[in-house]
């Protein structure tokens, strides 16, 4: 029995040792795997001369100085013989010929005397009558500056003494960098600075996604359908007006920034009053608000707005400003760009801000409306349900087939928009009809999916092809690359962030929810002194793949040092392109160091 | 007056952790929770305060039906609600100050709190409950840098900060040696005494019981099994509580 066993056992192993055999097999050749390439000669000359460029990366240059030394010659020999001039001055540098003259196409000794040592160049044949200078040989000299080269000479037959010339270049004063250095320079720097500004944003973004995307704070999210069917109606609506407002403040701004003065004294006026109305906001107690609702509303309302417009007058500031100083800084005029470009980065960042405070208000008034419905009698709420549900299915509907015309352009879309109501609709109804009153549906935990479905697909697909998207964006440069890559880095980060908040220690967390803390709260309390020292290691983890990735992110156009190298490289410049991995080698080596250093310090 | 009714909890994976249990606890009681492991004591605790939710029943408390709370309401009831728990449950890389003020997170304005600010007036409350229990010297300690003992100060101090009603405390001795489960159990009963406030108490030890607890209620397999001052509990009684085989020890 126990034999049979064994046997059979072995049988499976041999079969996995065919399967894998097979398996690489069919690598190999997909792969094209061709060894007898690797060893033809010429191939191997090839990869000999590549990486003897490659050890000789392009960095410094000299200037150079040749020097000349000549020596006459008959060719043929006359009749009457020739004999060579001998040398003024043994001392310098000379060289001879045996025989001192030969037939054309006969071979000669040359030799030298008093070269540089180890001095290279070429010996070259002067005929007669022509400008041209035939190469002839190569001078190789000794330690003492001794050479002998057997050449053989041109077919140029003269009845005239004609010469041949022996010449060495020596470099002189200090080295310089080469162009491909300077260029190598400024791309190296352009890279890091790539990883850093996708790094950053990366994880500004990052951090507040991967609490939504973490299973253990949302799993206890949950809404009744009712509160459910409010948010879907309101938010969006919410970001909407956000942006209306956002709109309206932002042309009100640009009536009001006429002239610089102007403008400054507005946003210092606002800030004062928007300072102001915070700290008043926040010294007030949570219980003595309760009374006066309304009009504490109104006040953040007014204040809200007021800080809306003084962002956008300091955005519309430090644009001015910004455009100013880079004209009139001369060198340091990439500061005034940064300020300026600073500034529309706020004017931007405020749209996108006021929408999702809109979102937020109104989804606070639709969870607020929900607890209150929530307390009515059960066949009061289940009428309500069966009505908002139906409309917010309606509604939710509606938004999909905006998208989904949007990416496909239907010709008959209306007909999309109406089957999609209803559809909705009928969907939202049937919800409402079968749903308990008051049943709470797990709605964290859908965000959740959702969130790490979409981290998951990004993920996916490699900087490299995100590059190439938003190169057709926003056309070919680094600003496309560091896109690509602070796309990818919040999907990444995001996902190694969240699950890092997954495995915090539940206890702290349950301490801080039982004082009466809200979500926020607890988040800020018990989740994020837990996850600090994950959080930094894994970015500077992450900077290092950055500024890794932003070294070829360029082969996809998305700037940096590796559009340089690719040019390189294809135009068979295989020195400068060396200068060029040196540079990636050192950064990357760099960064290395600095990002281990970093995060010894902080875990 | 807090009053349970009713209360069952069943687990997701079907066990039956509380069964129908009912009782009353007055105001300014110090009670007693006893049961073998398992029976039901944090379950029981724990539904208290809705960390876990209770599959059925009511919690009535003052006029309200905690059991059936909504989200804000339930954050008020928290606030008024201390927990202390066996294994303390600090926040290990935030100062012992900065544990002991996150108790007053339910009063304070929820803006002013994502900046770590706290009004004056509960710092200097925060240091009297530091110096209430003989730690004021560590306020600017790492949480984590304390020893079991001294932690266990600090999150009596976190629910003292809340201004609390009712305090919930899971076996607060269980982790810790005899000695300094006196003195824990010390401070319980001085904020019992002293200020009024409710204690709920699992604990393991009967000579515990029987020196701080005013009353006694008993779990087994979920059920109430006995509801009482601690001197009820003759050997009859232990050998229902703890099982037919179990030995009287002290
Ligand atoms: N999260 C959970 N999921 C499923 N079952 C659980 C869970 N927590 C506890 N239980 C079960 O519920 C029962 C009661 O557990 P509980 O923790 O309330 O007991 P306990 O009296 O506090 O025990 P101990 O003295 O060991 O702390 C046990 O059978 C336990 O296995
Ligand atoms: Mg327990």
């Amino acid at each position: 029995m126990k034999k049979k066993r064994t046997l059979l056992h072995s049988l499976g192993v041999g079969l996995a040792v065919v399967l894998a055999l097979v398996a690489y097999a069919y690598g190999f050749q997909v792969t094209k795997v061709d060894l007898a390439e690797t060893k033809s000669e010429h191939r191997q000359e090839q990869l000999t001369r590549i990486l003897r460029a490659l050890a000789h990366p392009q960095l410094f240059e000299y200037d150079t100085e040749d020097h000349m030394v000549s020596l006459p010659v008959m060719v043929p020999c006359p009749d009457a013989g020739f004999e060579a001039p001998t040398p003024t001055d043994t001392s310098e540098p000379y060289i001879t010929m045996t025989p001192a003259c030969a037939e054309p196409r006969a071979k000669v000794m040359i030799e030298g005397f008093n070269f540089e040592p180890y001095g290279t160049g070429p010996i070259n044949f002067l005929p007669n009558g022509s400008d041209v200078n035939l190469q002839i040989g190569k001078i190789e000299a000794d330690e003492n500056g001794h050479f002998e080269v057997e050449v053989r000479l041109s077919n140029r037959p003269s009845e005239e003494v004609q010469e041949i010339q022996a010449i060495t270049r020596t470099k002189v004063g200090a080295p310089r960098w080469t162009q491909t250095a300077r260029d190598t320079w400024d791309k190296i720097v352009e890279t890091v600075f790539l990883a850093l500004l996708a790094t950053t944003f990366g994880t500004l973004l990052a951090i507040p996604l991967s609490f939504i995307a973490a299973r253990n704070l949302m799993k206890d999210v949950k809404n009744s359908l009712l509160g459910m069917s409010l948010a879907i109606l309101f938010i969006p609506v919410g970001a909407y007006i956000g942006i209306l407002i956002s709109k309206w403040l932002s042309t009100l701004s640009q009536n009001l920034t006429s002239s610089t003065l102007l403008t400054f004294v507005g946003f210092v006026l606002g800030a004062v009053i928007t300072w102001w109305g915070i700290r008043r906001e926040m010294n007030r107690d949570e219980d003595s608000i309760a009374n006066q609702k309304i009009a504490r509303g109104l006040e953040m309302l007014v204040i809200g707005l007021i800080g809306v417009l003084t962002s956008y007058l300091l955005s519309a500031l430090a644009m001015n400003v910004g455009e100013y100083l880079s004209e009139h800084l001369g060198s340091l005029g990439f500061l005034g760009r940064f300020i300026r470009d600073l500034g529309d980065i706020l004017g931007m960042a405020i749209g996108v801000m006021t929408a999702l405070t809109g979102a937020g208000i109104l989804s606070g008034f639709a969870s607020k409306s929900a607890l209150k419905l929530n307390r009515k009698a059960d066949g009061v709420i289940h009428i309500l349900q069966i009505v908002l549900t139906a409309a917010a299915g309606a509604f939710l509907f509606w938004l999909i087939a905006l998208v989904l015309n949007w990416f496909y352009q239907y010709n008959n879309y209306q007909a999309l928009y109406w089957w999609a109501v209803i559809l909705g609709g009928l969907g939202g109804l049937a919800l409402g009809i079968f749903t308990k009153p008051r049943q709470t549906m797990p709605t964290g935990l859908v965000v959740y999916f959702a969130v790490r479905t979409v981290f998951n697909a990004i993920r996916s697909i490699e900087p490299l092809v995100w590059a190439i998207i938003f190169v057709v964006w926003v056309g070919i440069g680094p600003f496309a690359g560091s896109m690509a890559l602070a796309l990818h880095t919040i999907a990444a980060l995001g996902k190694l962030y969240s699950e890092q908040v997954e495995n915090i220690m539940e206890g702290p967390l349950e301490a801080i929810q039982s004082t009466g803390a809200n979500r926020l709260q607890t988040i800020i309390y018990g989740v994020i002194p837990q996850v600090v020292p994950p959080y930094v290691s894994f970015t500077m983890y992450r900077w290092d793949i950055n500024v890794r990735m932003s070294t070829i992110i360029g082969f996809a156009g998305g700037g940096g040092i590796g559009f340089l190298l690719l040019q390189n490289i294809n135009l068979l410049n295989y020195r400068a392109a060396s200068a060029q991995m040196l540079a990636i080698a050192i950064v990357v080596a760099a960064m290395d160091y600095i990002s281990s250093a970093v995060r010894e310090r902080y875990v | 007056m807090l009053s349970i009714k009713n209360l069952t909890k069943i687990y997701d994976g079907g066990v039956k952790a509380l069964n129908d249990v009912s009782f009353d606890v007055p105001q300014g009681e110090f009670l007693a929770v006893i049961g073998l492991s398992g029976s039901g004591k944090s379950t029981l605790l724990r539904c208290i305060n809705r960390l876990i939710e209770p599959t059925d029943g009511d919690i009535f408390w003052e006029g309200m039906n905690i059991a059936k709370a909504n989200d804000d309401e339930l954050r008020l009831v928290r606030r008024r609600i201390g927990m202390v728990f066996q294994h303390f449950n600090l926040v290990h890389r935030s100062s012992v100050l900065t544990n002991v003020l996150s108790g007053r997170l339910g009063y304070v304005n929820p803006a002013m709190s994502v900046f770590n600010r706290f009004p004056k007036s509960d710092i200097e409350n925060a240091m009297k409950q530091l110096e209430r229990v003989g730690i004021a010297d560590k306020a600017h300690h790492r949480a984590d840098e304390l020893s079991g003992g001294q932690q266990q100060r600090v999150g009596i101090a976190r629910a003292m900060m809340q201004n609390p009603a009712i305090i919930l405390a899971d076996e607060p001795v269980a982790s810790l040696d005899p000695v300094l489960a006196h003195s824990i159990m010390q401070y319980l009963e001085k904020i019992n005494k002293e200020d009024g406030v409710t204690v709920l108490c699992s604990l393991h030890f009967l000579d515990l019981v029987h020196r701080y607890a005013d009353r006694v209620v008993a779990l087994n397999n979920g059920q109430l099994m006995f509801d009482g001052k601690p001197d009820e509990i003759d050997d009859e009684k232990f050998k229902e509580i703890y099982g037919r085989e179990a030995e009287r020890v002290g």
